[in-house]
């Protein structure tokens, strides 16, 4: 039965409902494919075989008894251990939610269990989403199934190394500066962050409100719009929620057609930074998409160069806001109550121990940015870069449909090499960060190998907010023309666990 | 220099993290690097350019004023880390009387 691991969940989906195969057997070849490999990709940091195979034995009793079920019914999923779920435990990488469950379902959590999704479990991610290689997690990094030497990228990092292992058919993640779209990119997998507003946060372990948005990872991109309908729209407990249709994102993947678009190539995000294979693989990218159809021009955003620096001010002083509610008190890790010491040294002691090096450092850069006297320096220019790199976005997409480049700078880096550099980490995030500030949609589509390290290279693409199916065609177009011309879907390559 | 380690052990204070002096040592030269790279926007001429601090434009966002469920006490102290008739239990958070 492991070929039904290597099934699309477009497949998958269309085997269950035929009777093909059972939910139940689908969920224990997946499950067995984790018992096989994780040891060497540590994607999970908590599987749920029990409630899963129940889960998967509901859905089996209901398509028998004839009920009307919708696409996901009975396909597994792996969830970022940043959602909020209901009898499995949500640490977000960090000590301080060791063993915490949570009393209540994210939004997200809801709207998959009500789609028959069956949850196979928590992926690892970078302590609180913050980082870019999962080296971060207070539970030891993932391993990227192409060379388990390299990061998966990251935060998302488990979500992205389950589906590329072949553990999950879908994963969910949550984009704030890249965090969807760079493990993506550097595993090899199709990865979206919709636009702000559009997927709930109801129940996501906050980082930076303003910018944190949950996205799909497949390895298709139909799997990814099927996934991302079945997240999205309105939620009334995310009060940044948007009350409005989610665009048509599963008839644009199908419609996988860029003629006529008007596609525009950012100068600010190639050259200098990015690596020449990373460049080769993109522009060639740029090359096919010209050749089904597609106007290309070249288009010019000014204050791009500047989002990282307003990022890692922006971002950093929403954290340090959000992570005061960890303060031992009211659940979590306590330390040091030993009935003499007073709250607040409890406090201090129990963040000290319970975060790590990344978390501290932003609460801190955090704090100082906030601070009177640094604030219109610092934070409150920040926010003023913001609204010019928005209107840059704003004119652009006067002149183009979409605009693309390179999702991340460099391919995958090996474990350890940037884990104590935290300037050379955040570089990774250079190309996805202008979209997280907008808010508006941005995806991650395979372009290729770097012909240097042989590693996947991330097609970005960028729609204006509520635009989200634009990603979805020229995403789909490109896979179908890739595809193509590599004979196989390009994860085929993938070699860290061969052996 | 933009940031001195003393600078840093003080914010670290105001966000209650008890660092040792060795975090200290480690973290005070990285946040240095780190602000002084971060201190580029203040090169983008910005003068009478609003912030943003929220991309969606949304505002005040209301809900009827309906009763809806809420947790049960049980399910709100099931994780707490101590419990004393049915509250949460703290460390004292004022100093001594005397």
């Amino acid at each position: 039965m492991t070929e039904l691991t290597r099934l699309t969940a477009a497949e998958l989906s269309a085997a269950l409902a035929t009777g093909e195969v059972s939910a139940t057997e689908v969920t224990r070849a997946h499950l067995d494919r984790i018992a096989a490999v994780d040891d060497r990709v540590h994607a999970f940091l908590h599987v749920a075989a029990q409630s899963a195979l129940a889960q998967a034995a509901r859905i089996d009793a209901r398509r028998t008894a004839g009920e009307p079920l919708g696409p996901l019914a009975g396909v597994p999923i792996a969830v970022k251990d940043v959602f909020t779920t209901v009898g499995m435990p949500t640490t977000c990488g960090s000590r301080i939610l060791e063993g915490w469950h949570p009393p209540y379902d994210a939004t997200i959590t809801t709207r998959l269990k009500q789609a028959g999704a069956i949850i196979l479990g928590k992926t690892n991610m970078d302590e609180f989403a913050m980082g870019s290689s999962t080296e971060n997690s207070a539970f030891g990094p993932s391993h990227n199934p192409w060379d388990l030497a390299r990061v998966p990228g990251g935060s998302s990092g488990g979500s992205a190394a389950a589906v590329a292992a072949y553990e999950a058919p879908l994963a969910i993640g949550t984009d704030t500066g890249g965090s969807i779209r760079q493990p993506a990119a550097v595993c090899g997998l199709v990865g979206t962050k919709p636009t702000y507003g559009g997927s709930s946060r109801y129940g996501v372990v906050a980082f930076a409100s303003s910018l944190d948005t949950p996205g799909p990872f497949g390895r298709t991109v139909l799997d990814a719009a099927l996934l991302h309908e079945a997240m999205s729209g309105h939620d009334p407990c995310d009060s940044t929620s948007i009350d409005a249709p989610v665009p048509p994102v599963v008839a644009a993947a199908r419609q996988a057609d860029v003629s006529g678009m008007r596609i525009g190539v950012v100068t600010e995000l190639s050259g200098a930074g990015y690596q020449p294979g990373v460049l080769s693989r993109f522009a060639e990218a740029v090359e096919l998409l010209e050749s089904l159809g597609a106007k290309v021009t070249e288009v010019s955003c000014p204050h791009f160069s500047y989002a990282l620096p307003a990022y890692y001010l922006i971002a950093p002083s929403e954290c340090s806001s959000n992570l005061a509610r960890f303060d031992a008190m009211r659940y979590g890790l306590r330390v040091g109550d030993d009935g003499v010491r007073d709250a607040e040294e409890v406090m201090a002691l129990t963040r000290e121990q319970g975060f790590g090096a990344e978390v501290k450092r932003r609460i801190i850069l955090g704090t100082y940015a906030l601070s009177s006297g640094y604030y219109d320096a610092y934070y409150g220019k920040a926010q003023q870069v913001r609204t010019l790199i928005i209107r840059d976005f704003d004119a652009a997409f006067g002149q183009v449909d979409v605009l693309v480049s390179p999702a991340t700078p460099t391919t995958a880096f090996p474990i350890g090499e940037r884990a104590d550099d935290p300037m050379a980490m955040y570089l990774a995030d250079l190309a996805t960060i202008p979209s997280d500030l907008a808010g508006n949609a941005a995806i991650s589509v395979p372009c290729g190998l770097a012909p240097e390290d042989g590693l996947p290279v991330g097609l970005q693409v960028m729609a204006p907010a509520l635009a989200d199916d634009r990603l979805y065609r020229v995403a789909a177009a490109a896979e179908a023309a890739f595809t193509d011309r590599w004979g196989q879907p390009l994860l085929a390559e993938a070699k860290g666990l061969r052996a | 220099m933009s940031i001195t380690r003393d600078e840093v052990a003080h914010l670290a204070r105001l966000a209650r993290i008890a660092l040792s002096d060795a975090e200290l040592d480690h973290l005070a030269p990285q946040l240095d690097q780190i602000i002084t790279a971060v201190a580029q926007v203040q090169e983008v001429a910005a003068d009478g350019i609003p912030p943003t601090s929220h991309a969606t434009g949304l505002t005040n966002v209301f809900r009827d004023d309906e009763p809806v469920g809420c947790l049960t006490a049980a399910e709100a102290l099931d994780q707490a880390p101590a419990v004393e008739q049915q509250r949460f239990k703290v460390p004292r958070i004022l100093g001594d009387a005397s």
